[in-house]
């Protein structure tokens, strides 16, 4: 480190951008661990189909499978955009 | 009661044969009569990192196939007496690695009074990386402060949770301990580099050592003599306090903070 790397332009905090993508990738791939494979394929499908009638992020659709006292939960929620309301 | 200890990672590159190679060394030298067996069929490594690759007659497939005995392949450390490699074949056939056949290997380890049989992963999540981390009641996730290294990371803690004997029999589970190697302090000073805290909050779970960014690692690897005998070295004495921890002694993290250089030093480099 020399003299110059002071006066030169702070670079942007890269650590802090690995840390918030890992965050939100980590915590995904932990959602859909354990289920069956076919989870983020169905996710996917089920994504497509909903977007041919509404408009929704990518993250919009969740699908968790939970197990509860020996009974499977296919749970599946869509978060649907706040605009929607407002166009009859 | 023979321990085994599974140094794993998924991504490739990280220091497993590093780590491996200084871990079986650092328990040795605790007194522990220790083997290490390479478990990269087709990539053999691990015995050019302990310095006995012109020694290698069998290796662990030929054990498993009956055309060896365990004694026979069993190559004896130069350095230390109580210290053992199990080189890995450098046959292409992918399965020639079985389940039977590593707890047939296993059980005769156990057989000859072993304390720790550590297992050296390949990388990736197929055959080798399985059954290495299969039989483990101990693991070491080796990882970088690097993003793909911290996602792979977080798989492999996940597949040890599920895919291992314990896991499945329901006969406990198997000890954890994440291990950050590569880690530069002044790179996380500035910002361009996961910090300790940052990995561990991720994955949540705390290091069981932190092993900085150091050339004596290369030097060590040229050498062919694990960089734990370095005693001069930081990345040794790194291992040296992770060998310790896992024996269950508590030592303060050490090589995590930016070293202080003088004013002149800061302002014209060095």
């Amino acid at each position: 480190m020399g003299i110059l790397d002071f006066l030169r332009a702070k670079p942007k905090n890269s650590a802090n951008v690995a840390r918030e993508r890992l965050r939100i990738i980590v915590a995904q791939e932990r959602s859909t661990r354990g289920g069956p494979d076919y989870l983020p394929l169905l996710r996917s499908e089920l994504l497509e189909v909903i977007r041919k009638y509404v408009h929704v992020e990518p993250d919009a659709v969740n699908v968790v499978l939970e197990s509860d006292s020996g009974h499977d939960v296919l749970e599946l929620s869509v978060a649907l955009p706040e605009t929607e309301h407002d166009n009859p | 009661m023979t321990e085994i200890l599974v140094v794993t990672s998924g991504k490739g590159g990280v220091g497993k044969t590093t780590t491996s190679a200084s871990l079986a060394t650092g328990l040795a030298q605790l007194g522990k009569k220790v083997a290490v067996i390479d478990f990269d069929v087709g990539l053999r490594n691990l015995d050019l990192i302990m310095g006995c690759e012109r020694r290698v007659v069998y290796d662990f497939v030929n054990v498993i196939q009956g055309e060896a005995t365990l004694k026979q392949a069993l190559i004896r450390d130069k350095r230390m007496d109580n210290l053992y490699v199990l080189a890995a074949s450098q046959t292409r056939d992918k399965d020639a690695l079985t389940q039977e056949g590593v707890e047939k290997v296993l059980k005769g380890l156990e057989e000859e009074k072993f304390d720790y049989v550590v297992c050296d992963s390949p990388a990736g999540i197929e055959k080798g990386a399985h059954l290495a981390m299969y039989f483990a009641d101990q693991a070491v996730v080796v990882v970088n402060p690097e993003v793909s290294s911290v996602r792979d990371s977080d798989r492999i803690l996940g597949l040890l949770a599920s895919k291992t004997r314990h896991a499945e029999s329901g006969s406990g589970e198997v000890r954890q301990h994440l291990l950050l190697s590569r880690y530069n302090p002044v790179r996380v000073a500035a910002g361009e580099m996961l910090s300790v805290k940052d990995v561990e909050e991720i994955l949540g779970i705390s290091v069981v050592g932190v092993i900085p960014e150091s050339e004596q690692v290369l030097a060590a690897s040229n050498a062919g003599v694990p960089v734990i005998l370095d005693n001069e070295s930081l990345a040794g004495q790194a291992y040296q306090d992770t060998v310790a921890r896992i024996l269950g002694e508590e030592r303060p993290l050490r090589f995590i903070d930016v070293q202080r250089k003088g004013l002149l030093k800061r302002m014209f480099g060095g």
